[in-house]
């Protein structure tokens, strides 16, 4: 069984969001992480992997800057197989569609029966390049997946999938792209030895230019992109209002209920 | 692709159990604002499902100048395959100049899918929408087109806000994130122009086999159709202290008790009572926020209600920057003594 994960490197805004002295948002100042969403799903290829490892191949893959290597290397560390990123100046600028197809194109020239996603990255939430690649390659896709269970036999996947007020227990035929929630799993530490073997072996990572995928010139990067950013600006904070200290809670219930009254709320 | 044959503004009319999501009538209550502001004002809903065709009307009441319906027993539960081949013939055939479809589980699924298909651009979870000029301010040796839809949308977890366009592809697509846009009075009696199209379903790879179909009571209303949120936090201390809340919500007509993402985790309350960017976007009257700090992906699915009151020991807690009315102050102490204020003068 090959499993494919994409993974995308992301600012991390855990630890709060930095902002530079005139309030724009600070990147540099934020740790670089592999997105939650798609650890989730590295997670739960590596626990299909566990099952049969023999016979389990698990390569992640990413678009990005030449320093994405650094997510590759911790999913190999946790337990991965291969690493593949995807880099060249000319994929800049991509938004969903184009970075989709640009996906697409490599895994064209890739073999692989399940490909798992994250759901969102934290950065952009847009939750769209996981359905997106699963159209460009004409694969059923199941999103929002909560559990994740394999036949190796049928050559199915079955997947316990989340909708607002119930679930779905779905099943397809692979090949089939899952995407993944955060809340699917605890993934798993990496191991020292697996830290060492991740970055022992240079070429357990590949890197392919746009010369190896398999899309057209009009699909990818800024050109390929048919949304274009008219504006772009750090949010403007609602105004602060009133913050009071009341001296005891009958004075902080004065205050309070004179507000609600003098709105009309009571 | 010959721009000026898209013409209208489309919405996806969301239905589940053969019920109109609240979604689709927000989405007719924005389409219907676009559509003034452009040359085809015709407002069309685009109806998916399996013997759907009775919630038409409801459709044309909130401001659906047509419905286009398809309708096939392969369509009676949601499944991705079958609802993105519908909704992308349609958009073949019928051509709108804007497709708007909602940021629900359903619209993310299916949005992303369709707009692959069309080859067109989507823009997620906006939470504005406006016709207008692109580029914003003329650029000399670039063409300004004008009537373009300009659409708004955080990222970044609510720390930036972008506008985006989509100038040489049709539609223009959008999700729009739910409680959001603002529904029309319903104008009873109301009909729209009914036009049945069946681009034919024939099961290939891509349809997936649903095994099973559980739902989950819980037995909660809706948080986005309060008109007064009680909402905790962390700081409530612990589950059964939610019952100072439960009791100050009581008061209130239309008032529920809501939480944050920090309670969710610690399994305190169920998802679905969750405000924020990966809860739900509320937009009530008054929204209170006890023992909630109020960090900005918090913020995010609330702060356009029209009074935010906060409750918080700590000066320091970000909710005050965004709060109209600040407490600081042991909520403990003041919950239950605003219930009994409250109530009093009932």
């Amino acid at each position: 069984m090959k499993i494919v994960v994409c993974i995308k490197q992301v600012p991390d805004t855990k630890g709060g969001v930095k902002f530079k002295p005139d309030g724009t948002l600070d990147r540099g100042a934020m740790l670089a992480i592999m997105n939650p969403d798609d650890k989730a799903g590295l997670e739960a290829a590596l626990r299909i992997k566990d099952e049969d490892p023999d016979n389990t191949e698990v390569t992640v893959v990413t678009m990005g800057l030449p320093k994405a290597d650094d997510i590759l290397r911790e999913a190999l560390a946790m337990g991965a197989d291969k690493g593949l990123l995807i880099t060249d100046r000319v994929l800049g600028g991509a938004d969903t569609w184009a970075t989709s197809s640009t996906i697409a194109g490599a895994l064209k020239n890739m073999e692989y029966d399940l490909i798992i996603t994250g759901r969102q990255a934290i950065d952009g939430d847009t939750a769209q390049v996981g359905p997106q690649i699963s159209e460009h390659l004409n694969i059923p896709v199941i999103s929002y997946a909560e559990e994740i269970k394999v036949d190796r036999s049928a050559m199915t996947v079955t997947v316990k999938r989340q909708f607002d007020d119930r679930y779905h227990m779905l099943t397809a035929k692979l090949p089939c792209l899952v995407t993944a929630l955060s809340e699917l799993n605890e993934p798993r530490y990496m191991t020292p030895g697996g830290i060492f073997d991740a970055y022992a072996d240079a070429d357990r990572v590949q890197v392919w230019g746009r010369d190896k995928l398999d899309v057209a010139d009009e699909n990818i990067g800024m050109a390929g992109s048919p949304t274009v950013i008219a504006k772009a600006s750090d949010k403007v904070p609602k105004g602060k209002g009133e913050v009071v200290t009341p001296g005891s809670p009958e004075e902080a219930v004065d205050y309070i209920v004179g507000k609600l009254t003098e709105k009309h709320v009571i | 692709m010959s721009l000026e044959e898209y013409k209208g503004v489309f919405i996806y009319a969301q239905q589940v159990d053969n019920e109109v999501s609240s979604i689709a009538l927000e989405l007719l209550g924005k389409a219907r604002d676009l559509a003034n502001d452009l040359d085809n004002k015709q407002v069309t809903a685009v109806l998916i499902g399996s013997e759907v065709g009775g919630l038409a009307d409801t459709l044309a009441e909130y401001g659906a100048d047509r419905v286009i319906l398809v309708d096939d027993p392969e369509l009676k539960e949601y499944r991705t395959e079958p609802y993105a081949h519908a909704l992308a013939s349609v958009i073949n055939e019928f051509k709108p100049e804007i497709m708007l479809v909602g940021a629900t589980a359903i619209g993310r699924d299916l949005g992303p899918r369709v707009s692959a298909r069309v080859h067109t651009g989507l823009t997620a979870d906006c939470t504005q929408l406006d016709i207008g000029d692109f580029p914003l301010q003329p650029v000399e040796g670039q063409e300004q087109k004008h009537k373009q839809l300009l659409m708004t949308r955080p990222a970044f977890g609510g720390n930036t806000i972008a506008t985006i366009a989509c100038p040489n592809f049709r539609p223009q697509m959008a999700t729009v994130r739910p409680g959001v846009m603002q529904k029309r009075a319903p104008q009873s009696g109301a009909k729209a122009e009914i036009v049945n199209y069946n681009p034919g379903f024939t099961p290939n790879n891509c349809y997936v086999t649903i095994d099973k179909v559980v739902k989950e009571v819980s037995g909660v209303a809706n948080i986005q159709d309060a008109k007064v949120l009680v909402s905790g936090g962390r700081g409530v201390g612990s589950p059964e202290n939610f019952k100072i809340l439960e009791e100050l919500a009581e008061c209130f007509k239309g008032g529920m008790v809501s939480c944050s993402r920090a309670v969710v985790d610690s399994g305190w309350k169920p998802k679905d009572m969750q405000v924020g960017q990966t809860g739900k976007t509320v937009r009530p009257h008054v929204y209170f926020a006890i023992g909630i700090s109020g960090a900005i992906q918090h913020a995010a699915g609330m702060e356009e209600s029209d009074i935010i009151i906060a409750i918080n020991k700590d000066e320091n807690a970000p909710i005050f920057d965004i709060a109209d009315y600040g407490i600081v102050g042991d909520l403990n102490k003041i919950v239950p003594e605003l219930t009994k204020k409250i109530k009093a003068g009932q």
